[in-house]
């Protein structure tokens, strides 16, 4: 397909592209500048390169492996003197490229299937959730991982992923801790009613952090309600370009949201939230829709934003060192830094230590670590070292695909085997409420 | 020799990874910090030591082919364009701080070592390297030295020229230079080390810097003072300096820099004042209460309508914001921003002020200005569109303007920024006829085949100056 001049000038933003005054100012921001030093590798080269297509110069090809290397942490936005919204120029370069590219049979395939059927409908989550959970118990990811069956089909990349990923809960105990449309009472005085936001994922793999967060929020003084119709936030397809998809799950979500009295949005994955607040830009040009994202991004709340405006929960001790490492999106779009080191603040007999370099990438990156590995791996390898030079027995995350892939790196180091565990913050602010719990008793 | 000859030759020296030169590699690396310029290079290369840098430099002589040294390519002069394609030589691999040595209080580095990381190295040892270009964070050491980095610490503790006690660079025969050292005191030939600072990588390729490091202060505080008038800014200024008060920092913004960065921050500045004065001071704890007291009272003299005198180092911080703000503020206005660096002396600040207002006014753009009023080094600001090339010529014009104004006021035609392609025009304007023959002397002397970094700084063709009409 060949596009005109003019439209790919559209289609790339060229308007926000020329707001880029190169200054270099994202160059000590960019993970990926740090690891090679290599312009194409920053978030300045990559503008330049989104700019060179949009002018001309380049052709769609020629850039798309300086753009599949970038993480899409978006730390360069918060360094931008300019203000330049580099979130939206990587995924119109990312979208434009899908659009244009010809895809081989297997990638469409995966794209088809596994973007659109499975995480792009909520039927599909479930069927995920099932399927893994079976591929657990059976013994097959067992047989599959001794035989090398899942590094042989899959590569290494997704072998590791899938030996990190935690147990998933069976189909019986999903239904008995409430699945969607549960309503989980408040506890004490009612405060505010929430909608509860599981994330594809989130909800698939790590179900009982859900559940951490669900239960502190019932002591917090809410009611929590699990919005049925919902799915996927739709960050995974604006990440790999799948643009119409995205604004498919916003929509979708707006609409099962809307159909319930509820106060706030609330969810416990950083980067799901950041898309959940980016909705209203997602459909800003949308007329049907531009008002509905809006007051829906503006009702959203991270699990540590929305228990900081409650009253206090009463907290036990929970001792051990801890350090923390932000998710990208929750830190650099939703703008939440103070909040999550607030809350662990609240936890009696918790020694807190900053990991040094928390405001940079894991590396993890939505699905980064599965598509550019050895990047992933190297930024996730230097973040498993600074944990370690921390002392801390826990690494606190607060976004699922930070979790897994630390889990991961942590396993590549042999920290796994040293006790050096990966915990979601609505663990470690739920276990502590337990044992105020317990000691009350 | 062709450019896959050239490619692989390089290849040889440095290793296949270090040379990149697909066609999305040459288009990242055509551009530098400089709006409206944009040029490929042949090929991109990043030596791992001296050894490297010389046996480049000494191919691309034996082949004629330009080379680029280039850092963090934040400077904006065109200084690391490719006007003539050639071999972008990235100094970023050598970025190791060699030695702190705090007996000679110096610090020796590799080229490619940020200003902020040499900084932050020195801070932690209770030692302080001043110099604080506005992309300190990523602007590198061989950078700053190539371009003479200022800052706003330049009034009391000058620029990089003043730190720079000796360097290593290759020439471009391959011969390696030595100059200077540990020694405060080296008088021995002529001053190699000051004619290598801000030869924006014309001369030779510095491979490494030893500069010098001076004691922390101990404390710093800051005080914001609001005016109604230009004049009684600019006279405050005069008055504090002739009480012999050096403060670290003299910062100045104007009418629209002040409006942008309200509308931009909501730091509470008035948006109808004149102008704005950031004091800090930094040095022992009496010395700095007394000035900072005294820099207050001194504005309230000179008619200032506000002054705020910070308490702490944290409340200094939040006044020092607004000035942070100034560049953010007025990058946001339009897509293209021309930031300019005409500086005058400090006894002619208001004069130039006005007439920049004034310029702006009569080819119908918007100038905003700051800077360093204590140096007297201006931030002339225009924020306009370069798809339009009729506001673009008007912007050319203007500047025009503005740098022959500063010259008939004393001043010059770049503070801070360097000439390289933006200003070469202009140089003789500042350094006359018998400047340039004996710049263009020196260069012949260093680069005889012409191949480091050519066709910049030197003038190709002289503006003709502008009549400026008075009244």
């Amino acid at each position: 397909m060949t596009a005109t001049l003019a439209e790919l000038k559209e289609s790339l933003k060229h308007e926000e592209i020329i707001n880029c005054m190169r200054c270099g100012f994202c160059l000590q921001a960019c993970p990926t500048y740090k690891l090679s030093l290599h312009e194409p590798k920053s978030p300045r080269g990559r503008i330049a390169l989104a700019r060179a297509v949009a002018e001309g110069h380049l052709t769609l090809d020629q850039i798309t492996g300086p753009l599949d290397q970038c993480i899409g942490c978006r730390a360069c936005e918060v360094a931008c003197p300019a203000g330049v919204h580099y979130g939206t120029i990587l995924e119109a370069a990312r979208a434009t490229i899908v659009e244009h590219k010809h895809q081989g049979t297997l990638e469409k395939l995966v794209r088809k299937v596994g973007l659109k059927w499975v995480l792009g409908t909520p039927g599909g989550i479930k069927l995920g959730a099932f399927g893994l959970w079976f591929w657990q118990v059976t013994g097959l990811s067992w047989l599959a991982r001794r035989t090398g069956l899942v590094k042989a089909v899959a590569g290494k990349a997704v072998a590791e992923m899938e030996a990190a990923m935690p147990k998933v809960p069976s189909p019986i105990k999903r239904f008995m801790g409430g699945g969607s449309g549960h309503v989980f009472p408040a506890i004490g005085e009612q405060r505010a009613k929430v909608g509860f936001f599981t994330g594809c994922i989130q909800e698939i793999t790590f179900w009982k952090e859900n559940r951490d967060a669900i239960a502190l929020l019932q002591n917090a003084g809410c009611e929590v309600l699990i919005v049925p119709g919902q799915g996927c936030c739709g960050a995974v397809h604006t990440h790999t370009g799948e643009e119409g998809t995205s604004h498919d799950q916003a929509k979708r979500n707006i609409a099962a949201f809307e159909k319930c009295q509820i106060d706030y949005v609330v969810n416990a994955a950083g980067g799901c939230g950041a898309a959940l607040k980016e909705y209203k830009l997602w459909l800003a040009r949308d007329p049907e829709w531009a008002q509905r994202a809006a007051k829906f991004s503006a009702s959203c709340r991270d699990i540590s934003e929305i228990l900081l405006a409650l009253p206090p929960i009463p907290m036990g001790p929970r001792p051990g060192r801890v350090t923390l490492q932000d998710s990208c999106h929750m830190r650099n779009v939703q703008k939440l830094v103070s909040e999550p080191r607030k809350m662990l603040a609240r936890v009696p007999a918790l020694e807190f230590v900053e990991i040094g370099n928390a405001d940079s990438c894991c590396g993890a990156g939505g699905v980064y670590n599965i598509t550019q590995p050895e990047t992933a791996n190297a930024i996730g390898k230097d973040k498993a070292g600074r944990v370690k030079a921390t002392g801390a027995q826990e690494l606190v995350v607060t976004n699922p695909p930070c979790q897994l892939h630390m889990r991961a790196s942590l396993m590549r180091s042999g920290m796994d085997k040293e006790g050096v565990r990966v915990v979601h913050i609505a663990t470690v602010l739920r276990e502590s409420m337990d044992a105020a719990k317990s000691q009350k008793k | 020799m062709g450019d896959a000859a050239l490619i692989q030759a390089l290849q040889g020296i440095v290793g296949e990874q270090h040379v990149l030169h697909s066609p999305a590699d040459l288009a990242a690396y055509a551009v530098d910090a400089t709006p409206l310029l944009r040029s490929l290079p042949t090929v991109v290369v990043f030596p791992g030591s001296t050894a490297e840098v010389k046996a480049i430099l000494e191919l691309a002589t034996a082949q004629g082919v330009p080379v680029i040294p280039r850092g963090a390519a934040s400077n904006l002069s065109g200084g690391t364009i490719a006007i003539n394609a050639g071999i972008m030589l990235n100094m970023n691999r050598m970025n190791q701080i060699i030695e702190i040595d705090a007996a000679n209080l110096t610090a020796t580095v590799e080229p490619g070592v940020t200003t902020a990381q040499l900084a932050r190295e020195a801070d932690a040892r209770g030692l302080f390297y001043p110099p604080d270009p506005g992309s300190q964070v990523i602007s590198t050491m061989g950078g700053n030295v190539a371009e003479n980095a200022g800052g706003l610490r330049g009034l009391k503790y000058g620029v990089t020229r003043d730190y720079v006690m000796g360097l290593e660079a290759v020439l471009p025969n391959g011969a390696v230079l030595r100059t200077g050292g540990k020694n405060a005191k080296d008088v021995a030939g002529y001053d190699l080390t000051r004619l290598l600072v801000g030869s924006e990588g014309t001369l030779a390729v510095i491979t490494e810097v030893t500069v010098k490091l001076i004691p922390k202060p101990e404390t710093k505080r800051a005080a914001l003072a609001v005016f109604n008038a230009l004049e009684d800014a600019a006279r405050a200024v005069a008055r504090i300096i002739e009480s012999r008060i050096i403060p670290c920092t003299l910062e100045i913004m104007d009418q629209g820099t002040i409006k942008a960065v309200e509308d931009f921050a909501h730091v509470g500045l008035p948006t109808d004042a004149a102008a704005v004065l950031l004091i800090e001071q930094d040095g022992a704890r009496a010395v700095v209460d007394s000035d900072i007291e005294l820099a207050g009272k001194i504005c309230r003299e000179e008619g200032a309508r506000a002054v705020s005198v910070a308490a702490t180092v944290e409340e200094g911080t939040k006044l020092a914001e607004a000035r942070r703000f100034a560049l953010p503020a007025l990058a946001r206005l339009r897509p293209t921003c021309v930031l300019e660096d005409a500086t005058v002396p400090r006894s002619n600040l208001a004069e130039m002020i006005r007439f920049i207002n004034a310029t702006a006014k009569k080819y119908n753009l918007t100038i905003c200005t700051f800077g360093h009023a204590g140096d007297g080094n201006l931030h002339p600001t225009c924020p306009c569109d370069e798809r339009d090339h009729e506001e673009i010529e008007r912007v050319e014009h203007a500047f025009a303007e503005i740098f022959d104004k500063a010259l008939s006021l004393g001043g010059t035609i770049t503070g801070e920024h360097g000439v390289g392609i933006s200003k070469q025009d202009y140089l003789e304007w500042k350094i006359g006829e018998a400047g340039v023959a004996v710049s263009r002397g020196i260069k012949a002397a260093f680069d005889p085949a012409n191949i480091l970094n050519p066709g910049k700084v030197l003038p190709k063709a002289t503006r003709k100056r502008l009549v400026v009409r008075q009244g």
